[in-house]
């Protein structure tokens, strides 16, 4: 695809959002219980559900890599594995934000959040090992293996921490919690674009990967002669 | 199976009897673990009721980090005149490699669990024979889990540089629900208290931790080694 494609995608996230923001400042009423600071959750949500989708892609990212032996699809991995990671450092971000405001205090080891953080830990422990390996084909090979043995550790931190502690808020479009139809309809309206802007950014994140390939093997070739 | 069962042996064999003989991954780890164990006594008053509370904790920070410096030598023992090379080539299948070298593993790290736990008995004043045979369930189902991951990336980081310090940093937010299982476990079981109810769910939790990722690194560990 070409780059003024991309640019264009993302000039219409900016203005999704943009119209977001402002029907969600103008438009939308206080919620009842939590004031104005509800808000985030239009952005708390759709960030928590994009990392987790870019997570499991780059799971299967890996899993074909290792098929198929095609560095394009590590490079996938790599690029889908960073944006997830950007969007798990929002969700966290902006939850702490909104539980200094309810809780009163930023930081509380409940289930949600201890386990969302050594998701983004372990996947933080990727890109950490991928910089400490220079050799392109190995760095593939055992980052793949990385990845499988990463998501097959999810579901155990999730329900392991659910056993013993509980606070955050019921889900609210799945399950016992229950949100009006405006909310949630806003909802999804910004998971959208910020779907949109995750593309984006893992797309310029691609290219730039397939360029440092690119300039490797002019490299190689340069030593070579 | 009689094949594969006779080479992680030798295998196993092997790994126990070249650190046996050296002893330096097992001298290391304990006295580390020995010094870990003297440090908490100044985080906390020893001798008060919050011992029994954190116990289980305690106990098994240190056998993570006493673990983790003996799997970080068992890939890393091979590297000396190629041997990882050798015996990659020789017709030990990847599967009865890794096994073999998770037994010998788990088997330090039980030696290592042996000694300190008295050690921290006294120390601590805990009276840790109450429940023998649920502490031994859980410290070798646990310790299973430990040598199991830590094994595979022992495997995975063999080759880098800074492998001391990236075997730790990938493996203990692995290890995370088999060590939380496990602190949550131990620490009603030094205290005296019957395991039953919802203290069965963790027991549950690390069987399933050591199946899927028993299975998971022997289906892996070839990918890990030869690519």
């Amino acid at each position: 695809m070409s780059e003024k494609i991309l640019y264009a995608l993302g000039g219409v996230a900016a203005i999704l959002l943009g119209r977001n923001l402002l029907v969600m400042l103008t438009g939308l009423p206080d919620e009842a219980f939590q004031g104005a600071i509800f808000r985030i959750i239009f952005f708390h949500v759709p960030a928590a559900f994009t990392c987790f989708l870019c997570f499991f892609a780059s799971l299967v990212l890996g899993i074909t890599y290792l098929k198929t032996k095609n560095l394009r699809y590590d490079s996938m991995a790599v690029s889908v594995t960073e944006v997830g990671l950007a969007f798990g450092a929002a969700n966290l971000i902006s939850g702490m934000i909104w539980a200094r405001i309810i809780w009163g205090i930023w930081w509380t080891w409940d289930w949600r959040l201890t386990s969302m953080l050594i998701c983004w830990l372990l996947y933080a422990g990727y890109l950490v090992l991928r910089s400490a390996i220079e050799e392109p084909t190995e760095r593939a090979r055992l980052s793949s293996v990385m990845l499988i043995f990463s998501f097959s550790v999810v579901p155990f931190v999730f329900f392991s921490i659910k056993w013993f502690r509980t606070q955050h808020p019921q889900p609210v479009l799945y399950g016992e919690g229950k949100m009006d139809s405006a909310y949630r309809a806003m909802l999804y309206g910004n998971w959208l674009p910020l779907l949109m802007l995750a593309f984006v950014l893992i797309s310029v994140r691609y290219l730039q990967e397939r360029r440092q390939r690119e300039l490797d093997a002019m490299r190689r070739a340069v030593h070579s002669l | 199976m009689t094949r594969f069962l006779r080479q992680t042996w030798i295998v196993m064999a092997k790994d126990l009897r070249s650190e046996l003989r050296t002893k330096e991954a097992l001298n290391a780890s304990l006295s580390f673990a020995l010094v870990i164990l003297l440090l908490f006594s100044f985080a906390f008053n020893p001798t008060s009721d919050l011992t029994r509370e954190i116990s289980g904790g305690l106990l098994w920070l240190v056998f993570a980090f006493a673990g983790a410096l003996i799997l970080n030598r068992s890939f890393a023992r091979e590297l000396p005149n190629d041997c990882l090379d050798a015996l990659i080539a020789s017709p030990v299948s990847g599967a009865a490699l890794f096994t073999g070298k998770a037994l010998a593993s788990y088997v330090l790290l039980a030696a290592i669990e042996a000694v300190c736990l008295p050690v921290f008995g006294v120390f601590y004043n805990v009276r840790w024979t109450q429940q023998p045979l649920w502490l031994a369930l859980v410290l070798l189902l646990a310790s299973w889990g430990i040598a199991v991951v830590g094994t595979v990336f022992s495997a995975l980081t063999v080759n880098m540089r800074l492998r001391e310090l990236m075997l730790p940093m990938l493996v203990y937010p692995m290890l995370i629900p088999c060590l939380m299982a496990a602190m949550q476990l131990t620490t009603p079981i030094l205290a005296g208290e019957p395991v039953q109810g919802d203290l069965m769910a963790w027991v549950r939790l690390l069987i399933g931790f050591d199946i899927i990722f028993t299975a998971l690194a022997v289906v892996l560990i070839d990918t890990v080694l030869v690519g």
